[in-house]
Order: structure tokens, then C-alpha cells, then sequence
């Protein structure tokens, strides 16, 4: 193991080098990313320096006027919302999802494969139809008041669709499976012999699970809070459907910009703000993973 | 009042089941404070989940295990005064080698004033002082397994338990670990349980050895006895090479008896070893035991043979030997110098065999 053979003893370095067949097996999605990712993000970028003429038209100049706009407290503060809700929604997700995750990863193999099945069925319905279920469920005749009143739980029924619990309860829903199953992926991997090392070691449960599982599944819990946190933030439907407009996310706002106030421009340079949080964000995670991994 | 005041593991009829099979099948076994003992036998015989028993990651259907004179049957691993270096090592990837060797000493809250010295001794004592900013993924396996080692008598354990900590090395390294843990054995003081499936390893290192097949303990004694007077067919075989024969009584006179080989070649040895009443044995003949000369020697059992067969092994040969009766035999010659006798294949040669070196192993 120690003797690394010398540099020579390796296949010749151009073959590892992408040839004209790996290219040619890339060409699709090279050029389906170039059309599809590429053009529209430079579109995007060209267009946050525009500015609107009166029927929502783009005027091509050179303006940084929408990017100021970025920064008034009103987007400011819609923007911290964002966050907020979006953070909450990433929280929940670890705390429920972690259990069910490891839970899964330590089952047996076979057991395993039923129980990841579970957690993919939401899928086969589509997203909207859950959501509108969900709107069945929380509103103000719907299921959970029926149960509760008919339970005696509660005189009159709750509100609880239209507010910022069921915008976050409708997106924890919604995204609770892209926290699981990264989870569930390192937990998976990892040795069982490590868990029983630490209880030798005197480390009871709760130390074990700190400072021993948790670390070895960090890049399964900080793949999944990239995973969730990113479109829970840029989310719009859920927040449309069940707060009913009246907890506004950056989606909705950027997703106004273009279909309501027609205004292109400052809707490109949201966006652009947007993808830069997003790019931070990811590259911190990245040199922090990095560390564990090395 | 029961527990002598040396003994550091009590394990009383101790029995573990998974589902229907028994792992270890009613054990019993003492082991003195300062001991090195190994639990040696064939993958599956049920000494890793002995040895786990100990650990604390599997409880006892039934028995009890004391510690020092203290039950523990029940205990979990963290309430437990051991430590175990873990085959496969089990080092933390996340942290470097200091902080996996000061793992156990932070679980016990050890203040960092006394816990940094002791990290270091016990790094130096596995040589390892420069390598305490690496990851594991940094060093080579036999550092690692140094690691694993440091990790575990840092936490100064009352027994040290080692689950076949060497299989993962080189022979040599193996050969050069072997000895050092033998001096860190010496220098520490502490219970040494070390399980193996390697016979050599188990003959090298240990004050005494529990050879067990099946769950259970078949034989328990030193090295000497383990390998000259096996008690059993398993413990013969599996421990060295034997060649094992089965064989009728004959005659009896004081001391001695005869017994004949299936093919008629007679054989006398110690009737010590021989029920009165019993009419037929195994008996076992270490290759190394059969002494073997162009000449005919003067001894209790010489019969002649010829090389079938000759192996080279570096300093040894070994030999597939034919007697006139058939009976086919291994045995095993010093690899010659120039001044002595050569042996090749198809030679015709005289075997002598001292009674004391047939050892009967099962009777019926």
C-alpha cells in the first residue's frame, strides 16, 4: 500500500484524457445544457442590465437601476422571509428525516428496498395533486377540522390554511424526500464497527450518535440541505396554493416580474442575485465537506 | 467468596445463540490478571462472538461473564473497564491520529492537562509521536494498527482485547507486530484476550491457549501442551501439521502397549493415555517427531519406508514417506547441511519413533 508505483508504471495519461468518443457521447447533453442552461442564464444576465418600456418590452442599455431595486427593504424583507422559511422547512426535514433516513440505512437489505420504495411513492402522484390534497386537509371544513371537532378537541375550527405554517408545512411535505435519501446514502456507508469503537471507547448513545455518526453523515445532511433549501426558497406554487399570496416568497416575486408586472429586467436581476446566494452558499458547504472527506 | 483473587475474566457457562445456531455452546473460562491468552480456532467456531461477549456487543443468553470480580453479563461496552483493537481497526476517518487516540479519554472527560501527556506516551509507545496530525487515510496499515493500539491502552483497560489485529498485514510486519505486542504485553501488565484463527500466531504469543471448535472449548493449556499433547483430533489437526491414524489395541504390558495400524504396521506408546477398557484409538504423530536415517536406529518404534514424495520448504523438507505396509506418513527433515544425510525421492530409509510422540487423541 505504501509504495505508490512510479508514475510510469500508470496507463499512458492520454487516455484518460476525454477522446473524440466521449465527446461524442456528451454532444447531447452538452448541447441540450448550452441551450437549455447556458444561453437562458447569459439571456438572464444581459437582460438584469435592461430596463422595461411601458408595455413590458425589453429596452437593451446599460443600467445597474434593477440591481438597486434588488436592495430596497421591501425585497429585502421578502427576501429574509425566504430564508427564514426556507431554513425552517431544511431544519424540520434533517429532524424528521434523519431518523427515518438512518433507520432505513440499518435495516435489512431487503427491508431496506421496501422502505426506500415508501418514501418514493409521493412521486408517482403529481406535485400539484398532493398539494391540493393538502389543501383539502388543512382547510376550514376539511379533514383535520372535521377530525379535531368531531374528537372534541376543539370548539371551532383552526385556520391553519392561507398562513405561514402551511406554507411550511407544504414544503416540508414536499421536500422531505430529497433530505432522506442523502442521508439515508452516507448512512449507509457507514461502518458499523466505527458505532461499536465509539461505545468501547466509553461513549455512551447520545455521544456515539454527536461525535461519531453525525460527523461521518455530514455530506449526506449537507447534500440535503442543499437539496432542499435550494428550491424551497425559489418555491412559488406551494406558497401561491396553500398561504395564498399572502406570505409572498422570492419566487413568487421573481415569478410576478415576469407574468404580472412584466417587468423583465428587475425580474432577471432577482434572479441573478438569487443564483449568486445560491453559489456562495454551495461553495461554502463544498470547502467545509471537503475537510471531512479529504 | 468463590472468585480466586488473580482471576481478571470469569466466564461461567456462558451460551450465545443466534436464532438456531449457537455461537458459543456453554463455556466456561478463567483468565489471571497479567495473562495472554488466545482464543484460537477455524473461522465460525464461535470465538470473535466469545470475544464480543466480552466486549460488550453481544449479552449472554445464559451464564455470567465477571470482570475482575465484577459481573458485567449485562453491561453495555461503555460501562466496561476493556477496550478492543478491531480487525478491520475501526479509526475514526473525521479525525486525525491524536484525536482517535484521545476518543475514549474525552468520552471519559479525562481534563485535556492529563489527557495530552497520556496521548503522547501512548503514541510513543507504538512510535507513532510523528504521525499525530495525520488521518488515517494518511498512513499505511501497519500504522494503523498501531493506532487502533494506542486508542485502546491509552483508556488504561483492566483487559485489552485483540480481534485478530495482525490478519490485515504482510507476513513480515505481521512476524515484527507479533513480537511487539508480546513486549507491550510485558511492559503493560494488562489481560491480553487475543482471538486468532492462525496457530502460529497463537503459539508464539500467548501464556496460554483456548483452542475452540464448535463453540466450545476443546483444549485449554500452554503452547508446549497444546501442540505435544493435543486431546482431541480438532486440536491436533487444526494446531500444526499431524498425521492422524486410527488404530486397534493389542496387547498391554505395564506402561506400554501396542497398537496396530489398520494395515498391520505395530506401534508401541505410552498406555498413560489409554483407557484399560479401551480397544481402539486415534492416535496423532507430529511430522517432525519421525526421525529417519539411511541407518536403522535404536528406538521403541522403527520401521522401514520410502520417500514418495520429497517438498521443498526452505529449512525444512518435507517428506510423503510409504512404509512396507502401506501407511502413508508426513513427516518433516531439517533441510541438510552438506555433512549430512540427503533424502530424495524413492529412497529406501529407517523411521524411528519415540513412544512419547504418539499421542492418543480419541478413544473408543
Amino acid at each position: 500500500m505504501s509504495a505508490v508505483p512510479a508514475e510510469t508504471e500508470l496507463a499512458p495519461t492520454d487516455s484518460r484524457r476525454p477522446g473524440w468518443r466521449a465527446w461524442a457521447l456528451l454532444a447531447p447533453m452538452v448541447l441540450w445544457l448550452l441551450a437549455f442552461v447556458v444561453v437562458p442564464t447569459a439571456i438572464l444576465f444581459v437582460y438584469s442590465f435592461c430596463e422595461r418600456d411601458e408595455v413590458g418590452g425589453v429596452i437593451f442599455t446599460f443600467t445597474w437601476e434593477n440591481y438597486h431595486r434588488v436592495f430596497d427593504p421591501v425585497y429585502l424583507r421578502i427576501f429574509g422571509r425566504s430564508v427564514y422559511y426556507a431554513g425552517l422547512t431544511t431544519v424540520i426535514c434533517v429532524v424528521l428525516g434523519y431518523p427515518v433516513a438512518y433507520y432505513i440505512a440499518r435495516a435489512s437489505a431487503e427491508r431496506r428496498n421496501q422502505l426506500l420504495l415508501l418514501v418514493m411513492v409521493p412521486f408517482w402522484t403529481s406535485f400539484l395533486i398532493r398539494t391540493y390534497a393538502w389543501i383539502t386537509i388543512l382547510k376550514q371544513d376539511g379533514l383535520l377540522n372535521g377530525l379535531l371537532l368531531s374528537m372534541n378537541f376543539i370548539t371551532e375550527p383552526l385556520g391553519l390554511l392561507y398562513t405561514p405554517t402551511a406554507v411550511v408545512i407544504g414544503l416540508v411535505y414536499a421536500y422531505l424526500p430529497f433530505m432522506i435519501l442523502p442521508i439515508y446514502g452516507s448512512a449507509e456507508k457507514l461502518d458499523n464497527s466505527l458505532i461499536e469503537a465509539a461505545h468501547d471507547l466509553g461513549a455512551g448513545p447520545v455521544r456515539a450518535f454527536s461525535s461519531v455518526i453525525v460527523p461521518l453523515t455530514m455530506p449526506g445532511i449537507a447534500a440535503g440541505t442543499l437539496l432542499v433549501f435550494v428550491p424551497a426558497i425559489g418555491m412559488f406554487a406551494i406558497t401561491d396554493l396553500m398561504g395564498g399570496a399572502k406570505v409572498p416568497m422570492i419566487g413568487n416575486v421573481i415569478q410576478n416580474q415576469f407574468l404580472q408586472a412584466r417587468d423583465w429586467p428587475f425580474g432577471a436581476a432577482l434572479g441573478v442575485i438569487f443564483m449568486l446566494m445560491f453559489a456562495i452558499t454551495y461553495v461554502i458547504l463544498q470547502s467545509r465537506g471537503a475537510r471531512h472527506t479529504a | 467468596m468463590s472468585t480466586a483473587p488473580l482471576a481478571m475474566i470469569e466466564i461461567r457457562d456462558v451460551t450465545k445463540r443466534f436464532g438456531r445456531f449457537t455461537a458459543v455452546d456453554r463455556v466456561n473460562l478463567t483468565v489471571r490478571a497479567g495473562e495472554f491468552i488466545t482464543l484460537l480456532g477455524p473461522s465460525g467456531c464461535g470465538k470473535t462472538t466469545l470475544l464480543r461477549l466480552l466486549a460488550g456487543f453481544e449479552t449472554p443468553d445464559e451464564g455470567q461473564i465477571l470482570l475482575d470480580g465484577m459481573e458485567v453479563s449485562h453491561l453495555p461496552p461503555y460501562r466496561r473497564n476493556v477496550n478492543q483493537v478491531f480487525q478491520s481497526y475501526a479509526l475514526f476517518p473525521h479525525l486525525t491520529v491524536r484525536e482517535n487516540v484521545g476518543f475514549g479519554l474525552r468520552m471519559k472527560n479525562v481534563p485535556s492537562a492529563d489527557a495530552g501527556p497520556r496521548i503522547r506516551d501512548a503514541l510513543a509507545m507504538v512510535s507513532l509521536d510523528e504521525m499525530a496530525d495525520r488521518f488515517p487515510h494518511q498512513l499505511s496499515g501497519g500504522q494503523r494498527q498501531r493506532v487502533a493500539l494506542a486508542r485502546a491502552i491509552v483508556c488504561r483497560p483492566k483487559v485489552l482485547l485483540l480481534d485478530e489485529p495482525l490478519s490485515a498485514l504482510d507476513a513480515k510486519l505481521r512476524h515484527a507486530m507479533q513480537l511487539e505486542l508480546k513486549h507491550l504485553h510485558k511492559k503493560l501488565g494488562l489481560t491480553f484476550v487475543f482471538v486468532t484463527h492462525d496457530q502460529e500466531e497463537a503459539l508464539t504469543m500467548s501464556d496460554r491457549i483456548a483452542v475452540i471448535n464448535r463453540g466450545q472449548i476443546e483444549q485449554l493449556g500452554d503452547a508446549s501442551e497444546i501442540y505435544h499433547k493435543p486431546r482431541t483430533a480438532f486440536a491436533a489437526d487444526f494446531i500444526g501439521q499431524a498425521n492422524l491414524l486410527n488404530v486397534t489395541v493389542t496387547g498391554r504390558n505395564g506402561t506400554t502397549a501396542r497398537v496396530r495400524l489398520d494395515n498391520g504396521l505395530e506401534l508401541t506408546v505410552a498406555s498413560a493415555g489409554l483407557p484399560a477398557a479401551a480397544k481402539s484409538a486415534l492416535v496423532s504423530i507430529r511430522p517432525e517427531k519421525i526421525c529417519i536415517s539411511k541407518q536403522r536406529m535404536d528406538s521403541e518404534n522403527v520401521f522401514a519406508a520410502h520417500i514418495e514424495e520429497e517438498i521443498f520448504r526452505g529449512a525444512t523438507d518435507q517428506l510423503r514417506l510409504v512404509t512396507e505396509q502401506g501407511t502413508k506418513l508426513n513427516a518433516l527433515v531439517a533441510n541438510e547441511s552438506a555433512m549430512q544425510e540427503a533424502f530424495h525421492e524413492g529412497d529406501r530409509v529407517w523411521c524411528g519413533l519415540h513412544l512419547d510422540d504418539v499421542v492418543i487423541v480419541q478413544t473408543d
